[in-house]
């Protein structure tokens, strides 16, 4: 077989391979991760939720940035002000191509005065390095080099306590700190994907396995539990966490303007910093969007569970909703006319709601507007009533603390 | 308003007096939830009996706790969440064991493995109860009508029945009948012949009652498992997280924040009749409060035999109540341990002790544990339906550590010669010995135990009888007849004393149908 034609294997793939049950396997960006261990989510899902959930994100993109001008070159690409971010700092955001529309989105890590990690869902390096041209600093990519471990759940400190060689008591939301585990050096962010507590642990491939073992041992008495990406996708719905290609479309990839979104329009305004100094790519489109209101949000949406009741209920049947995320475009109407689309829907077994991130036109994005939601009930195309809501959906207390 | 003047006073913060004291704040009233206890949650609370070994003393799963209610009261955001229980395992005798997981297909071939047969009867025998079940669930949330009645509101009861009866099949008709009347062996015997099988679903007919696989009328209970699957996925099967005591905890969260008070070591000791109507309560410190309107979510004899005088009812009510059965037939133990008990079908860690672990090898078994209680003995070889919370719950014991609760069957409450320390630790002792023949590490890794008899749950919970249903779920204790005929709509002789607790329509489990429909009478009657 040609090596290429291979999906990749991530560093960890010698101990999920072995846990997973359930043979379900997905592709992410050029890799094989684990869709779900077990045949059902349910275990999985309430680990995040409820107690240490170990999940495998090694194929997250990763970028080292250094140089004396790599802060200049994350403050020109991306919409946050880097120029005052402190060591061990993360911030997310996004980065907009000219006309202020979303490219991609991901972390950035200041390591040093002069040294930044990068994390993109999509390929970067061709676009860091055009908006690097005259700049001193140099740009790696170490997506294979470097494995990556996303610990999710309000016991993965006491996890990390257990196994790491510093407290991890001291390290705030979206901070980052290095220690290591065992001989192992790691980098470890309090930053993830699921809205809850969780950390996410840098480390060089090769010391990959030594760490997810250390780990697994530390967890074992919390119910540490290998977890696939399906049941992180239901928690990232939950916290209002949007993904490219199920939720937006990078600017690049699109065919058509109708189909590109600002970060504006995704809910990013906190992210956008218009005050800060100099130029940034995207900035005068954003000013402009800024000024005149978006012309779509994305926002939450919750089913009414009586309403979706009745619809079933008309044909004999008890509600059935996928027990997953589906990442399936779901039309939105205001009195039986199309004012939008729910992009990724699932029900939320900690809040015991049907819920949807959902891109609206105005003025029907404010929350508490009435809309509907295609269902199907039997075969035939209903309309289940739902309401507008802020996101997140669910944000529990232990998140920040 | 003076601070003892109220629109509503409940009596009893177990989950239904918490919920109709939600409802009725919800609803405007201005409502107090008084609690005996220094805790709320009565038979469903959560307690550290140990330091750092946290048991949910009675009550242990959720089954079927009422979507529209956790709805309504938004129980997720007061910190309700129900974690999955995801299995069923039955140790057997020779070593082996019987597993029912999550999922069609493992349980299909896990069954296979002792029964073919069995194996394709259980995927029918699931379909076929999970429709009757349907059948019969519109029931469940209705007010039940009286028959003898010629009122409005009972005439439209019972023409809903009526439509609702033409609505089904005369299959559905049929198989309803016979579900209602039949013995859960006989309806087991019908579709299996694998033992541990039929010995474990048999169990969940017999759960809470005074009855044995073989009794007319447990065909029905078993019944209750499969209404579950009708919420679909609000399915609330499992177990709480902080155990039984976090059900309550949200809803108490939830009825504080709408308004009402919930105060705890306030005993009544009478509900005060003024001029034929209820007024109020007095407190066993002294206190009086008044109100409209007061509804006991106590158990049936407490409500009208203790709180009220008798000379309110009338004496075919009293007689009836009198006779209303409670025979508690149920214990517990919990017990903290400082490792995982390891059973010889089972060794070290597997998914299955996330799951209900069965002693019920097989209807006779449970058959003969029951002869032993008719006639005033525990079951020397108790059927015993044990979970590990800490396995689904890691905060119910410190790290590494676990707690284990035992459901006991049978323990009489009408023990011969009485319930004392000594007949409890014999209890005990008969429980830890039977779970010694499965897993024989237990006794080493006992740090404390706690034995609970139907006598000590009257004692601490305040059930008369300790029955967990406050009454047994007995053809002639339900539906219209519950806790009296002409006195199942959540109202009684007393105007303005209302009964909403698990002895009135629809019955027990950690449901909460009988706190909020007679919280939805009251404010009908209130009008």
């Amino acid at each position: 077989m040609l090596e290429t034609l291979e999906l990749k294997r991530t560093p960890f793939h010698e101990r999920t391979s072995r846990l997973s049950v359930a043979q379900n396997w997905r592709r992410w960006a050029g890799y094989a991760v684990v869709g779900s261990y077990e045949l059902s989510l349910d275990h999985e899902y309430w680990a995040i939720r409820d107690r240490a959930a170990l999940i495998d994100v090694s194929p997250l993109m990763k970028y080292l940035i250094e140089g004396p001008d790599a802060a200049r070159l994350l403050h020109k690409v991306t919409t946050r002000d880097i120029f005052k971010m402190g060591v061990g700092q993360v911030y997310y955001t996004g980065w907009c191509d000219e006309e202020g529309k979303l490219l991609d989105d991901g972390t950035v890590s200041r390591l040093s005065d002069q040294s930044f990690r990068m994390t993109s869902a999509e390929p970067s390096l061709r676009w860091l390095a055009m908006n690097a041209v005259g700049m001193d600093v140099k740009i790696a990519e170490v997506t294979d080099q470097m494995a990556a471990l996303s610990l999710q759940g309000p016991k993965s400190r006491a996890v990390l306590n257990r196994c790491c060689n510093d407290p991890l008591d001291a390290l705030k939301y979206f901070r980052l700190m290095n220690t290591s585990i065992g001989n192992n050096p790691v980098s470890i962010s309090r930053t993830g994907y699921t809205g809850d507590l969780g950390y996410e642990i840098w480390v060089e491939a090769e010391q990959a396995l030594a760490v997810w073992d250390a780990l697994m041992e530390a967890g074992d008495d919390y119910g540490i539990t290998p977890c696939g990406i399906l049941a992180m996708d239901m928690a990232r719905v939950e916290a209002g966490l949007f993904m490219v290609d199920a939720d937006y479309t990078a600017a690049n990839h699109a065919w058509i303007e109708g189909q590109k979104s600002s970060p504006l329009e995704m809910g990013l305004d906190w992210t956008v910093n218009l005050n800060k100094k100099g130029y940034f790519v995207g900035r005068k489109a954003l000013e402009r969007e800024k000024k005149a209101g978006s012309a779509w949000k994305l926002v939450g949406l919750e089913v009414d569970w009586v309403g979706l009741e009745r619809l079933f209920a008309d044909v004999g049947l008890p509600p059935q909703i996928p027990g997953m995320a589906v990442r399936a475009s779901l039309p939105v109407l205001v009195e039986g006319k199309q004012i939008g689309y729910a992009s990724t829907s699932t029900w939320s077994p900690v809040l015991k709601k049907y819920i949807a991130l959902a891109h609206l036109q105005r003025p029907h994005y404010e929350p508490g507007t009435s809309v509907t939601m295609e269902v199907t009930v039997e075969h035939h195309r209903r309309h289940a009533p739902a309401k507008v809501v802020k996101l997140p959906f669910y944000d529990p207390a232990w998140k920040k603390k | 308003m003076p601070s003892n003047q109220y629109d509503a006073i409940i009596i009893g913060a177990g989950h239904n007096g918490l919920i109709a004291g939600a409802y009725l704040a919800r609803a405007g009233k201005r409502v107090v939830v008084l609690e005996r206890r220094e805790v709320v949650g009565g038979a469903a609370v959560t307690e550290e009996i140990f330091p750092g070994y946290r048991f949910t003393e009675f009550s242990y799963v959720v089954s079927l706790l009422r979507p529209e209610i956790i709805r309504d009261l938004e129980l997720p955001r007061h910190g309700l969440k129900i974690l999955p229980l995801p299995s069923t395992v039955t140790p057997m005798d020779n070593g082996d064991y019987l597993a029912a997981w999550p999922d069609h297909e493992p349980t299909r071939r896990e069954i296979y493995r002792h029964s073919p047969r069995d194996a394709e009867a259980a995927d029918e025998y699931g379909r076929t109860m999970a429709r009757a079940a349907k059948a019969i669930k519109p029931v469940l949330s209705l007010v039940p009508p009286d028959p003898s009645s010629m009122s409005a509101r009972d005439m439209l009861g019972l023409l809903r029945l009526g439509q609702y009866a033409k609505s089904l099949s005369e299959k559905e008709l049929y198989r309803i009948a016979k579900l209602v009347t039949q013995s859960s062996a006989d309806l087991l015997d019908e579709w299996f012949e694998f033992d541990p099988l039929k010995g474990t679903k048999s169990a969940s007919g017999i759960i809470g009652t005074f009855l044995g696989p073989r009794s007319p009328g447990t065909a029905y209970v078993l019944l209750h498992h499969y209404m579950g699957e009708i919420d679909g996925a609000f399915r609330a099967w499992g177990f709480a997280k902080n155990g039984t005591g976090g059900v309550t905890a949200a809803i108490a969260a939830s009825a504080r924040a709408l308004g009402a008070e919930i105060r705890t070591k306030a005993a009544v000791s009478q509900v005060i009749v003024k001029g034929g109507r209820a007024a109020g309560v007095a407190l066993e410190n002294g206190d009086e409060l008044h109100a409209r309107v007061v509804m006991s979510a106590a158990d049936p004899k407490r409500s009208f035999l203790s709180f009220v005088e008798s000379k309110h009812f009338p004496d075919e009510f009293v007689e009836q109540i009198r006779n209303f059965r409670v025979r508690g037939s149920s214990g517990k133990v919990n017990i903290a341990l400082s490792g995982l008990p390891q059973f010889t079908c089972l060794p070290g860690e597997t998914p299955l002790h996330r799951g209900a672990i069965s002693i019920s090898p097989s209807m006779d078994y449970i058959e003969r544990a029951y002869d032993e209680a008719k006639y005033g003995q525990f079951s020397t070889n108790p059927y015993i339906d044990m979970i590990i919370p800490s396995m689904i719950d890691r905060d119910m014991a410190p790290p590494g550590h676990h707690v284990m609760s035992c459901f006991v069957q049978y323990a009489p409450y009408d023990i011969e010669g009485g319930w004392d320390d000594a007949k409890r630790d014999a209890f005990g002792e008969t429980v830890i010995s039977t779970i010694e023949r499965y897993a024989p590490n237990i006794r080493k890794i006992i740090v404390g135990k706690q034995v609970i008899t139907p006598k000590d749950i009257e004692r601490i919970a305040g059930i008369t009888g300790g029955n967990i249903f406050h009454g047994e779920l007995l053809l002639h204790q339900l539906f219209f007849l519950r806790p009296a005929p002409q006195w199942a709509d959540f109202r009684t002789p007393v105007p303005g004393y209302y009964f909403g607790a698990s002895g009135a329509h629809p019955g027990g489990g950690v449901m909460g149908a009988a706190g909020k429909m007679a919280a939805q009478e009251v404010l009908k009657d209130w009008r």
